[in-house]
């Protein structure tokens, strides 16, 4: 029991490390680089948009896309390696 | 073929299928009512989820709201998409794993309390109806546009048409009526946006469309950006917001949307916690197609419209030669024409046009113009309605009848799949959360059933009501809609699988807080005249539910540490949820 306990514990910690590290680039990109730092990013060209610009109106969303597919992955192998899959 | 009958088809023949699948997938009980039984695989959950979230708001309004707006739209691009990244992160997988039907049920289990399950039931009550109302809204224009009948004559016929099989096929129904109807919508909008790009900029893709150069030797944005400086307009790729406005806006929106109750509920009908994970991530990649096509629809939306209005050469253009989508949209009163140089010619520049929304009267001018009363003193001389931009896109690029037909019943399907959706909600929270979990819980499942299905149909009357009667604050209210997921709802879930030792004490104080300052701040702003210099922080009513949800968190972390921690058996709860294995098999009982 203890040590599913313990297991358990180790789980939920590697869990919340995993969304920390996606929610950190969400904010980043989402909050930095479409919002807050949009106007020096602007200085950039990226295939014809300002580079800002761009990450507010189309990158954030590809960015948003590839971390839930990441999240699902690593959540897919951790849930195989505590053996808590279905 | 004409274009009437051509959109008889479109929408006739879309009609015809969904009641088809309504009659394949009827709900025999509570479980199909209200999850579809939990079988739905992730595939066919985003494809649903991406029709119930995209309404006719997503199809009809926001490439308009971009359009005119520029930069700035970007608040609700990000917004609209990055909610996902929490809900499939912070919400879904754990909400799956408590495996009920409702959030009410969480939110009530979880904080064991009914009171706590009361103030869910009414912000999920409360949100889906202002949103409801707008869809039979949308509706309804379609219909009066397209098809010549009246604006209240489509209302019910949308009624109908969403009252068959929602009542009769509950969740089962309609998550696959809704897997059809994205693919319609989907087509609807990416056929005219790619004919569009293609005309525009030679590019197939919209997305990449947007950065071409064109026939000047110019970017399209640059292009944009230069008529907006000749005609007085902000330039299209700054934005004009402040920055804590559109940071606040943008949280908002995200954590509103992953708050959303009939958003939420979609996750419940996975077959496995790991499906849950998933189907968000299909949902995005769904929502991800219309969203990031939206910037380049709007983009080349306004150059067209422009150049359109004001002629190659800038100087406007004679009201006889204008085309027919001008006249005709003018005839439903979402353009407007006052020509205040006499010269004849309609130009279009910054300022707005009229004071208000224009007023009409019964007579024509002498060009066969409807006339205006309440020009203002700009000399911006036009008034176009931005619901009209993707309706009208096609007409103004000229693109073949059947686009046209294909787009109205696009716009219909958008306006169906999420009105399906949120009359489930209400009806199931009505059922399900009130009659069965908290007035009577000794009735049957078939009782339940019966309760679910009068409840959808009272909703579907009152919300048809709504649209043929709309309250003049349909937009005012789909704000207080997102502030009240973001600041009592979203939160109250969070803290509830990540925090064990909250209690009910601590939530329902949180999300009173969060609820009472956001709706107070909406009323005082949007109904009782309050100014934007007034504005706490410079925040906007729109932005001011991320406000509400960092009140509810800092009182509710206060109040349960000043309160008894939950009992052990829902501490056992909370430990549960986090583990995915037995998500399937708890279901099963």
């Amino acid at each position: 029991m203890s040590s599913n306990i313990s297991s358990a514990q180790a789980y939920w910690k590697e869990n919340l490390r995993i969304i920390m590290t996606y929610l950190a680039i969400w904010f980043v990109v989402s909050y930095g680089c479409s919002i807050l730092f949009v106007d020096a990013l602007d200085q950039i060209q990226f295939f014809g948009f300002p580079l800002g610009f761009w990450f507010a109106q189309q990158g954030s969303i590809y960015v948003f896309l590839g971390l839930i597919w990441a999240y699902v992955f690593s959540m897919n192998k951790l849930d195989e390696k505590y053996d808590v899959h279905e | 073929m004409s274009l009437d009958l051509l959109t008889y088809l479109f929408i006739g023949g879309s009609f015809a299928l969904y009641i088809g699948i309504a009659i394949w997938a009827r709900a025999g009980s509570t479980k199909e009512f209200y999850v579809a039984g939990g079988g739905v695989p992730p595939v066919a959950n985003g494809m649903a989820t991406a029709a119930d979230w995209m309404s006719a708001a997503s199809f009809i309004s926001l490439a308009g709201i971009v359009s005119f707006i520029g930069r700035d739209g970007s608040a609700y691009l990000m917004g609209w998409t990055g909610g996902y990244v929490l809900l499939a992160m912070l919400l879904a997988p754990y909400l799956r794993k408590f495996g009920k039907f409702t959030v009410p049920d969480f939110i009530g289990d979880r904080y064991y309390s009914n009171t706590a399950r009361t103030i869910a039931v009414i912000c999920t009550i409360v949100i889906s109806f202002t949103y409801v109302a707008g869809q039979m809204r949308g509706v309804g224009i379609v219909f009066s546009r397209y098809l010549h009948v009246d604006i209240n004559t489509g209302v019910v016929i949308g009624m109908a048409i969403v009252f068959f099989y929602a009542v009769l096929g509950g969740m089962k129904g309609i998550t696959y009526t809704q897997v059809a109807q994205y693919c319609v919508l989907i087509l609807a909008f990416m056929v005219p946006a790619i004919f569009l790009s293609m005309q525009v900029t030679g590019h197939f893709l919209p997305q990449t469309g947007l950065g071409a150069t064109l026939d000047n030797g110019q970017s399209v944005l640059a292009t944009l950006n230069e008529l907006h400086r000749e005609l007085g307009f902000a330039e299209y790729t700054d934005g004009r917001k402040t920055t804590i406005d559109l940071f606040f806006l943008t949280a908002a929106l995200m954590c509103g949307t992953a708050g959303l109750p009939h958003v939420i509920v979609r996750f419940f009908t996975v077959p496995r916690v790991k499906d849950a994970r998933i189907s968000a991530g299909w949902a995005l990649v769904f929502i991800a197609i219309l969203y990031t096509t939206v910037p380049a629809v709007a983009g080349f939306g306004r150059v067209n419209l422009i150049q359109t209005i004001n002629g190659q050469d800038n100087q406007g253009t004679e009201y006889t030669a204008m085309p027919d989508w001008f006249k005709n949209w003018e005839n439903s009163g979402l353009i407007a024409w006052a020509d205040k140089n006499g010269d004849g010619k309609v130009y279009y520049q910054s300022g707005n046009a009229f004071n208000g929304k224009p007023a009409f009267a019964e007579e024509r001018g002498e060009f066969g113009q409807r006339i205006t009363t309440n020009a203002s003193d700009s000399a911006n001389e036009v008034y176009v309605d931005r619901d009209i931009m993707v309706l009208a896109n096609p007409e103004i690029a000229q693109l073949p009848a059947w686009v046209i037909a294909l787009v109205a019943a696009g716009a219909v399907a958008a306006a169906l799949s999420t009105a399906a959706g949120l009359l489930l909600v209400i009806s199931t929270s009505i059922s399900h959360d009130l009659m069965k979990k908290t007035i009577n819980p000794n009735i049957t499942d078939k009782q339940e059933l019966m309760y679910a299905r009068l409840a959808a149909i009272v909703a579907i009357i009152i919300a048809g009501y709504f649209g043929i009667n709309p309250p003049g604050f349909v937009a005012q209210v789909v704000a207080l809609a997102f502030g009240l997921a973001a600041s009592s709802v979203f939160p109250a879930i969070i803290l509830g699988i990540f925090n064990a030792r909250m209690n009910t004490q601590g939530a329902v104080a949180g999300m009173l807080v969060g609820l009472v300052s956001t709706m107070a701040y909406i009323i005082y702003f949007k109904f009782m005249g309050g100014t934007a210099d007034q504005w706490f922080l410079g925040i906007s009513p729109e932005g001011f539910g991320t406000v509400g949800m960092i009140l509810n968190v800092i009182v509710a972390f206060i109040v349960s540490a000043m309160t008894p921690p939950p009992p052990a058996e829902i501490q056992q709860i909370v430990e549960d949820i986090r583990i995915p294995r037995g998500a399937g098999a708890a279901h099963a009982h």
